[in-house]
């Protein structure tokens, strides 16, 4: 079962929706237990990166827990950002940490926030894309960004007058900057290989 | 680089779809489950919904709609009409709802777009902009509130680079004078906008041909372009409309 971690943030409903549309039966919850006892973890998120620390609260230790012991998690928008060091959103706030890099604005000189659809080349190599082509356009809606320095992650980027990360994988842990639960058919693809990827872990262990 | 966005609007009342014509004159234009549903299968980019009614009574019932509605739109849903406070906000958004849009009560409280914007992040907060042709300064609009039947003496461009400045993320603007004519969008007052924020700005109003919407892309330099009656009454499909800009060299997701 997966479990998407409830921590009041915006546009969670979404993530549910999306989810239950494939097949892949996903329980909303803060629940510690609950969450410790899933397949996988989505970590989504539609808030300001301090506002999703503190609401995530002491349930980062358990979420950070959850991905150390090798179990699927998937960072959505802040979500995914959360998944980093440090972000200067609104004041420096410290972050999961479990994949090296710093969350920072998406510099000047173009349309910000960069909202709408942009086209992320897909690495062949990144597990969440498997069965999409080589590039496909999906929904972003962000004003910060993360500088992956993490050696060990793979990154997928977009271009918006720069290599902007929009995906990462580091083992067991997925992001991705975008919202997939909005970026209709390609989108519903990546949440249906993330189930997947959650199923094949559980028959492993 | 981003594709314009090709939007859909649902103008909703007492649980149906409806579009009319400078605001009056609502004729019925089907259900909003299956239209939202119809229209993120379709590929169109975004969808927004507009509860015209928006009165106390309605809310309660708009909540449930835009629940139902969201469970078969994988594409960004807007919820808009009536929205006055934080609460409301993040009601919807725990629906479903992907991002606000506000009109008049931001207007008579600018505090609440910094609010929902610090709490929400500015890519959630659209401002919705009902603009009228002033009829005594040439070349300037006045903001209308209350669904357009109330004249203020706000200037919409200044209220515009205002609204960005409070922490508005997108700015939906609508040209009172050319709704529902299916003339052309007003891209006087698009570029006048566009010029002034940088924040994007999405067309609404007046879209009746193919045309009509590349031209507000191109002379009104807008992001994105909301349309009504000519999708929901079958003129032109998402894809034709999206394969007729790719045709003329518009960046577009197809």
């Amino acid at each position: 079962m997966i479990v998407i971690v409830d921590y009041n943030v915006g546009n969670v409903k979404s993530v549910c929706n999306a989810f239950r549309y494939i097949g892949c039966d996903v329980t909303l919850s803060s629940e510690s237990m609950l969450i410790e006892s899933a397949s996988g973890l989505v970590l989504p998120g539609v808030a300001a990166f301090g506002y999703a620390v503190s609401a995530l609260g002491s349930l980062a230790e358990v979420v950070r827990d959850v991905a150390n012991s090798g179990k699927p998690l998937l960072g959505i928008c802040v979500g995914y950002q959360m998944l980093f060091d440090q972000s200067s959103e609104h004041g420096l706030h410290k972050g999961l940490g479990l994949i090296s890099g710093s969350v920072v604005p998406i510099p000047p000189g173009r349309v910000i926030p960069h909202m709408g659809w942009n086209c992320v080349q897909l690495p062949k190599e990144m597990d969440l894309f498997a069965g999409l082509s080589e590039e496909k356009h999906f929904y972003f809606a962000h004003s910060f960004y993360a500088e992956v320095t993490d050696s060990q992650a793979k990154v997928a980027f977009t271009d918006y007058g720069f290599a902007l990360a929009a995906s990462v994988q580091k083992q067991n842990i997925y992001g991705v900057q975008f919202h997939p639960e909005k970026s209709s058919k390609a989108g519903l693809k990546l949440l249906e290989n993330f189930y997947q990827i959650c199923q094949r872990q559980t028959k492993k262990c | 680089m981003l594709t314009k966005r090709i939007i859909p609007c649902l103008d909703v009342k007492d649980n149906r779809v409806v579009k009319g014509v400078k605001f009056l004159n609502l004729r019925d234009a089907g259900d909003p489950v299956e239209l939202g549903a119809r229209y993120s299968d379709e590929g169109a980019d975004e969808l927004v919904f507009l509860d015209i009614t928006a009165t106390i009574r309605s809310r309660e019932t708009i909540v449930e709609l835009v629940e139902k509605v969201a469970e078969n739109v994988f594409i960004p849903f807007t919820v808009g009409g009536g929205i006055q406070t934080i609460q409301q906000i993040d009601t919807l958004l725990r629906s479903g709802a992907d991002k606000v849009s506000v009109n008049t009560a931001a207007v008579q409280d600018s505090e609440l777009i910094t609010e929902a914007a610090e709490r929400f992040g500015s890519q959630c907060v659209v401002l919705a902009v009902d603009a009228r042709r002033s009829q005594t300064k040439t070349g300037r609009w006045q903001v209308c509130v209350k669904a357009g039947s109330e004249p203020t003496d706000i200037d919409v461009v200044e209220w515009a680079v205002k609204a960005e400045e409070l922490g508005a993320g997108e700015i939906l603007l609508t040209s009172m004078d050319a709704d529902g004519t299916k003339a052309g969008y007003d891209n006087e007052l698009n570029k006048a906008i566009g010029d002034a924020v940088s924040i994007p700005v999405i067309a609404s109003g007046g879209a009746g041909k193919l045309e009509h919407l590349y031209d507000a892309i191109v002379d009104g330099k807008v992001d994105a372009v909301l349309m009504a009656s000519i999708t929901h009454f079958g003129n032109y499909t998402i894809k034709q409309i999206k394969e007729y800009l790719a045709g003329r060299g518009i960046p577009v997701n197809l």
